[in-house]
């Protein structure tokens, strides 16, 4: 394309559930392969995404917009909405795994990609992950714990790359 | 049918977005100016999201066609 820059994507990613954590990869490592630079900047609870050991679970207590469906059986019964009350989904012990292996198989059923994919392919190209200094500080997280190839930086580190930026988006 | 003849082919059957913009991206990366790149995909969404993609890039959809639920690209790569 003709243009004198690339067009520039900034995003934050504040999210850390499995569910809030497919926006942020999924628009940085597409606008990557559209040739826009990007950058990600991590905060708050989506630093973990950065974490080599990503743990991110789905969160369906008090959230009633997310359809409970299973990822097995004939059509019409995955396309089942369970509706689970809220009084089962906070006292039944380990019901944040169950849901997020449920969305985990619907999702690779689906040819979903997983986030560590879509993560690999942000780094692969180069999308600039930003790990946010003042949260690694406050939640006790260090340098090791992440993947290679991210960045550590603060507000100004983000806010430098943003106000050149032609979408900018917090997620 | 298409008869170009492309110098790779990439099977991005079953794959949802943005797995084919992804792969069909990185098989690019790895063609020189002017070489063709067949891809396959069974999303739906790629008709639209391939030609966003095009667009973007400028590498340049020559040809494109779909039957049997599968949608086909010819991309010539970007010098």
């Amino acid at each position: 394309m003709s243009e004198e820059r690339p067009k520039r994507l900034a995003l934050i990613a504040s999210r850390g559930t499995l569910d809030w954590a497919y926006p942020p990869f999924i628009l940085a490592s597409t606008a990557a392969a559209l040739d826009m630079e990007v950058a990600v900047f991590f905060t708050f609870y989506g630093l973990p995404l950065l974490k080599k050991d990503l743990g991110a679970k789905v969160a369906p207590h008090a959230n009633p917009a997310m359809p409970m469906k299973m990822p097995f059986g004939s059509e019409k019964f995955q396309n089942i909405t369970w509706n689970v009350p809220n009084a089962v989904s906070g006292v039944v012990p380990g019901f944040e795994s169950f849901a997020t292996s449920m969305m985990k198989k619907k999702f690779a059923s689906k040819g979903v990609a997983t986030i560590e994919e879509l993560r690999e392919a942000c780094v692969e190209l180069e999308v600039k992950l930003i790990a946010c200094q003042m949260t690694m500080d406050v939640f006790g997280f260090s340098r090791e714990e992440f993947i290679d190839g991210i960045d550590i930086g603060g507000a100004a580190t983000f806010l430098e790359f943003a106000a050149d930026s032609d979408i900018s988006l917090f997620i | 049918m298409s008869d170009i003849t492309p110098t790779q082919e990439l099977d991005c059957r079953k794959l949802n977005c943005p797995l084919p913009i992804l792969k069909t991206k990185k098989a690019l990366k790895s063609l020189d100016a002017g070489d063709v790149l067949k891809v396959v995909a069974t999303d739906p969404g790629s008709v639209a999201d391939m030609a966003a993609f095009s667009r973007r890039t400028g590498n340049e959809i020559l040809d494109q066609s779909e039957g049997g639920g599968e949608y086909t690209f010819f991309f010539r790569k970007a010098g």
